[in-house]
């Protein structure tokens, strides 16, 4: 019957990491399929698998999910990362909403001519300690707890670390004014399956480089130019 | 205890309309507070009320909601627009993220450059008509429901409809070729509260003219 989840993805980080990051914080096995070729995913779309002709896809329970926010939402509930309520899941949804915005200024940034790359390193910076960091902060200064949400480790969690590790990425010092984040930094890395997945050999993809963005390119089709927002 | 929802967002559709949609087809009544200028929106930052320092944000049941999915699906569970399961939960998010990338698409239009708007209505033809409708299309003519998602009204159906409306702004007859959802589209704005809704006086707002552009940009930038 269902056997693991099976993620249909370029060989990188994209759009499908933070579903990677998700299932294996619930310490959920999955095996991943790479596009690398036109055909491939010509072939995918012939055979009726991209609901709206895109991926990420993933086959999880008979279903062949796409819409990355679907399928994390999906993915949250079924592992009990989704909050006990409707109050805890609006909390989630709303910190998932910020670092969802966050994580999507460093999306494209593979794809931008050097000179944007510097510019929009800036934006996320800018955006990052102005505007994200300082809500986080606020939230776990004001009660106190290791989570987020709830005093339970939920899906929110799981996207503010990712969001804080690819930040820093782009500037290794950036919580420094940020005592709180700092510590639930360290404390999520250290949750057991989180921290294998920080390991060497998971199935985290780094930083993205010109091979991934020239097979995205090629497997799409998509030779125009990416300007920052 | 709590009153009627309240809404604060500038007096147009934006990412607050799909909110608006969805508390009136649940019958919610509430409450609206216009940005006009910088000023109203640098006030609701300072003091506290916006999470990221950004509008939608949606004063109910003690929350101030901010994050326009936060606040529909918050909306959709409270009020059963989000199927009875785990599952249901899953189509329901699917069709509504697809038909969102087109909503969104269709709500930049008016702040298009003069030289791209051609192009970009092009766009928007084009997907509605070769990538979004054909889903929907196929999706009621495969199960013949009223509905799209497990045979009663959800968070999926109201969005669909509301889109399929901003799209028949931009192209009048947009869905020439997609006759299920010619029907769906009767059949659900017959929805008493849809009905009442799309009246004139309900708390639906008008496409953003080109006129109106910048003035709307000066309170965001």
């Amino acid at each position: 019957m269902a056997g693991k989840p099976k993620l249909y993805y370029f060989d990188g980080r994209g759009k499908m990491e933070s579903v990677r990051w998700l299932l294996a914080a619930a310490g959920v096995e999955f095996e991943e399929e790479f596009l690398e070729t036109r055909e491939q995913y010509e072939k995918l779309l012939q055979g009726g698998s991209l609901l709206f002709q895109q991926v990420p896809m993933v086959e999880i329970d008979g279903m062949k999910m796409v819409q990355t926010r679907a399928i994390l939402s999906y993915i949250a509930a079924k592992y009990n990362l989704y909050g006990k309520d409707l109050k805890e899941r609006a909390l989630i949804d709303m910190y998932v909403g910020g670092t969802d915005d966050l994580m999507g200024f460093i999306m494209m940034f593979p794809f931008l001519s050097a000179e944007d790359k510097e510019k929009q390193r800036a934006v996320v910076v800018q955006k990052a300690t102005s505007r994200y960091f300082p809500a986080y902060e606020k939230v776990l200064k004001d009660h106190g707890q290791d989570f987020l949400v709830g005093n339970n480790f939920s899906w929110a969690d799981v996207h503010l670390l990712e969001a804080i590790l690819m930040v820093e990425e782009k500037k290794s010092d950036v919580l420094s004014g940020f005592p709180q984040l700092q510590a639930f930094k360290a404390r999520i890395s250290s949750i057991p399956t989180i921290k294998k997945f920080l390991e060497p050999g998971s199935q985290r993809k780094p930083v993205p480089d010109d091979k991934y963005v020239e097979t995205v390119r090629r497997v799409l089709r998509m030779y125009y130019d990416v300007k920052a927002n | 205890m709590s009153g009627k929802p309240k809404l604060h967002y500038f007096n147009g559709r934006g990412r607050m309309e799909s909110i608006r949609w969805l508390l009136a087809a649940a019958g919610v009544e509430f409450e609206e507070c216009f940005l006009e200028t910088k000023d109203d929106l640098t006030k609701l930052q300072k003091d506290g009320s916006l999470l990221f320092q950004q509008v939608p944000m949606v004063e109910i049941d003690g929350m101030k909601m901010v994050q326009s999915r936060a606040i529909a699906n918050y909306i959709s569970a409270k009020y059963n627009l989000y199927g009875k399961d785990l599952k249901e939960r899953a189509l329901i998010d699917m069709y509504v993220e697809g038909i969102t990338d087109l909503n969104e698409l269709i709500m930049y239009h008016p702040s298009q450059p003069a030289d791209k708007k051609e192009q970009h209505f092009a766009t928007i033809v084009d997907k509605a008509t070769n990538r979004y409708f054909p889903v929907y299309e196929k999706v009621l003519k495969d199960h013949g429901q009223d509905f799209l998602v497990g045979s009663r009204l959800s968070k999926a159906d109201v969005q669909l409809l509301e889109t399929i409306l901003m799209a028949e702004e931009c192209k009048p007859d947009i869905l020439a070729k997609f006759p299920l959802l010619q029907s769906f589209k009767a059949r659900i704005s017959n929805i008493p509260t849809i009905k009442k809704f799309l009246q004139p006086g309900s708390q639906r707002k008008p496409p953003l003219l080109e006129k109106d552009v910048p003035k709307v940009m000066k309170i965001f930038y």
